[in-house]
C-alpha cells in the first residue's frame, strides 16, 4: 500500500506544480542553457569585480606609501655641520611636502646591513625622508626643483615608476568596470532572448490567460519570477565557481601587498575577497532577471487589448 | 447587459492587435467587418448568433469579450462602454465573461482540474475554494472521473465540456460561445448544449454563435442574425 500511496503524492505534488505554472515556464524556460550562460557571466563579473577591487588596493597602497616617498640624500657631514637642519626646514617650507624627515642612522644600517655587512666601512649618508601631499604629475620636475633647494642633494624620485604604475592599476579598474557593464548587458541580452523564446513558446497560453481576465503584471510576474529564480542560480554558481579561482589570485598578489603567499587551500587569503560584493553578484543578477522579463513581456503584452 | 449602438468594425493594421489572437478566424482580416450593428440583449437571456461564414459572428463575441473595440459606434457590455473603458480596467471584467471556443483553447500541459481552476487562480482565490468549487464544476460537467487527466486524452466532447466548466468556474454574468458544438458529434453536441441552457436558467446570459441549424431547432430561443457584416434580423 505504500507504494501506491507515494506515487498518489507526487502525483499530487505535480499537479499542484503545474497549477502554480500555468504558462508551463518550467519546460519553455528551462533549467539549464540559461543559468549555465549566466554562471558564465557570473564567473566573468567575479573576475572584473576582484580585479577591480585589487587594482583599487593596490592604486591605494602605492599612492599611501611608496608613491608619495621621495628620499634625498646628503653627504654624511651634513648632519653635523647644520646642513640637515637647513635643508630639513626649506624642505618643509616646500607646498609639495607634506613632511620631510631625517632617516634615522640605525635603520639605515639595518636597510643596508646585507650589502654592506655588521660595520659599514664606509660612511653612510644622511638621508632624507619626503611624503607628498599627493602624486606629483611631474615626478621629474618636483626632484629638480628639490635639487636646486638642497644644494648637494642628491634626489631619488620613486614617483615616477610608482606614477605609472598607478596609472596602470587604474587603467585596469576602469576596464574591470567596464567588463563588468559589458557582462552585465550581454546577461540582459540573454535573458530578453530567453523570455522572448518562453513567449513564443507559449503564446497561445498568454492569450487564454489574458482572455480568462489575468493582468499584465500576473502574466509578467510568471515569467519574471522563472527569469530570476534560473538567473539567480545561475549567479550564484558562477560565484561559487570565482571563490577558489579569486583565492588563487589573491594568493599570487599576497606579496605586493605586503603579505605572505599560502601553503595549502585553507592557507589562502580568503578573508582577502570581496565577499560583499560576490554575495551581492546573485542577487543582483536575479533582480537583472527579474527587470528584464518584466520588461520584455509586458511590451509584448502591450499588443493584446 | 449587452447593447450595440451602431457599432462598425474595421480590421485596420493599426486598430487590430498587432500579435493577433489564438481565437482569430478565417475572415477577420477583411477590411470591413461590421456595419451599423445595433442590438440589446438583456440580462438573463438566451441568444442565438447566426450568419453564414464570414457573416461577422466571431467580430460581434469578439467585441463581447473584450477582445476587439469598435471602430465606429458604442458597444456596452456589463455596464462598461468599451470605448471609454482603460485597459487596465479591462481584466477585471473579463473575469466576469465566460468564453467558449470550438478549438477549445484549453492549456495542454495542465490537467482538467487545473485548466478549470485557472480562472479562480488568476482571481486570486484561495486554494481551499479552488478545490471545492472545481469539484463541483467538474461533477456538473460529467468529468470527475477525469479531473487529473490531460486534455490530449479526452475526447472532443470531454475536452468542450471541461472548456465549458472552466468557462463558468467563475459564475460569469455573460456566457460566450463561438461554435462550441462545431467539433463534437450530435450527442456531445446536444450534451454541450444542455449545459449552456442551464447556465441560462441559472441567470447568465448566454450568447451561442453556431452553424448548427438543428441544435438551434431543438433548442428554440432568439436570434441575432447576421449577413456580411450586418445584423439583418432580430429575434
Amino acid at each position: 500500500m505504500a507504494e501506491p500511496r507515494l506515487r498518489h503524492g507526487a502525483e499530487a505534488r505535480l499537479r499542484r506544480s503545474r497549477g502554480r505554472d500555468p504558462l508551463g515556464l518550467r519546460r519553455v524556460m528551462s533549467d539549464r542553457l540559461l543559468p549555465a550562460l549566466v554562471a558564465a557571466m557570473a564567473l566573468l563579473a567575479a573576475l572584473a569585480i576582484a580585479g577591480a577591487r585589487g587594482a583599487a588596493d593596490l592604486t591605494s597602497r602605492w599612492e599611501g606609501g611608496a608613491a608619495t616617498a621621495m628620499t634625498v640624500q646628503l653627504p654624511s657631514a651634513a648632519a653635523t655641520d647644520g646642513r640637515l637642519t637647513r635643508a630639513l626646514a626649506t624642505l618643509a617650507a616646500m607646498p609639495e611636502v607634506a613632511e620631510a624627515r631625517a632617516m634615522d642612522q640605525a635603520r639605515l644600517r639595518a636597510l643596508l646591513r646585507p650589502w654592506l655587512g655588521e660595520a659599514p666601512a664606509v660612511p653612510l649618508p644622511t638621508i632624507i625622508e619626503l611624503r607628498l601631499e599627493e602624486l606629483p604629475r611631474d615626478p621629474a620636475a618636483l626632484a629638480d626643483r628639490i635639487a636646486t633647494a638642497v644644494p648637494g642633494g642628491a634626489v631619488e624620485a620613486h614617483g615616477v615608476w610608482v606614477a605609472r604604475l598607478v596609472a596602470l592599476a587604474r587603467s585596469l579598474q576602469a576596464v574591470a568596470l567596464a567588463a563588468l557593464l559589458l557582462v552585465a548587458g550581454i546577461a540582459t541580452a540573454v535573458v530578453a532572448v530567453a523570455v522572448r523564446a518562453g513567449i513564443a513558446a507559449r503564446r497561445e497560453a498568454i492569450t487564454i490567460l489574458h482572455d480568462l481576465g489575468a493582468t499584465d503584471t500576473d502574466i509578467a510576474g510568471r515569467f519574471a519570477a522563472r527569469a530570476a529564480l534560473l538567473v539567480g542560480l545561475g549567479g550564484l554558481a558562477g560565484t561559487l565557481v570565482a571563490a577558489p579561482v579569486l583565492a588563487g589570485f589573491a594568493d599570487l598578489a599576497a606579496p605586493l601587498v605586503g603579505g605572505q603567499p599560502g601553503v595549502d587551500l585553507l592557507a589562502l587569503p580568503w578573508g582577502k575577497l570581496p565577499w560583499l560584493e560576490l554575495a551581492l553578484l546573485p542577487c543582483l543578477a536575479a533582480g537583472l532577471g527579474w527587470l528584464t522579463a518584466q520588461a520584455t513581456v509586458r511590451r509584448w503584452l502591450r499588443r493584446l487589448p | 447587459m449587452v447593447r450595440f449602438a451602431g457599432v462598425g468594425l474595421r480590421y485596420a493594421n493599426a486598430a487590430r492587435p498587432v500579435g493577433g489572437l489564438a481565437g482569430d478566424r478565417p475572415g477577420a482580416g477583411e477590411p470591413a467587418a461590421l456595419h451599423d450593428v445595433s442590438f440589446t440583449l438583456p440580462q438573463g437571456s438566451f441568444h442565438w448568433l447566426l450568419g453564414p461564414s464570414g457573416a461577422g459572428k466571431s467580430s460581434v463575441l469578439r467585441l463581447m469579450q473584450l477582445s476587439l473595440r469598435p471602430t465606429s459606434g458604442s458597444v456596452e457590455v456589463l455596464g462598461a462602454d468599451l470605448s471609454r473603458i482603460r485597459r487596465r480596467d479591462l481584466p477585471a471584467l473579463r473575469r466576469r465573461i465566460g468564453t467558449v471556443w470550438q478549438d477549445f483553447r484549453l492549456l495542454p500541459h495542465l490537467p482538467v482540474q487545473d485548466n478549470v481552476a485557472l480562472p479562480l487562480r488568476i482571481a486570486g482565490r484561495a486554494e481551499g475554494q479552488i478545490r471545492a468549487d472545481v469539484a463541483e464544476m467538474l461533477r456538473w460537467a460529467g468529468l470527475e472521473s477525469k479531473a487529473g487527466q490531460l486534455p490530449a486524452t479526452l475526447s472532443g466532447g470531454e475536452q468542450q465540456r471541461a472548456a465549458l466548466a472552466r468557462a463558468v468556474v467563475m459564475r460569469p454574468a455573460l456566457l460566450l460561445a463561438d461554435e462550441p458544438t462545431g467539433n463534437l458529434d450530435t450527442v456531445q453536441a446536444r450534451r454541450v448544449l444542455a449545459l449552456l441552457h442551464e447556465m441560462h436558467r441559472l441567470g447568465t446570459t448566454v450568447v451561442v454563435a453556431t452553424h448548427a441549424e438543428a441544435l438551434v431547432e431543438a433548442y428554440p430561443a432568439p436570434a441575432l442574425w447576421l449577413e456580411r457584416g450586418r445584423l439583418v434580423s432580430h429575434g
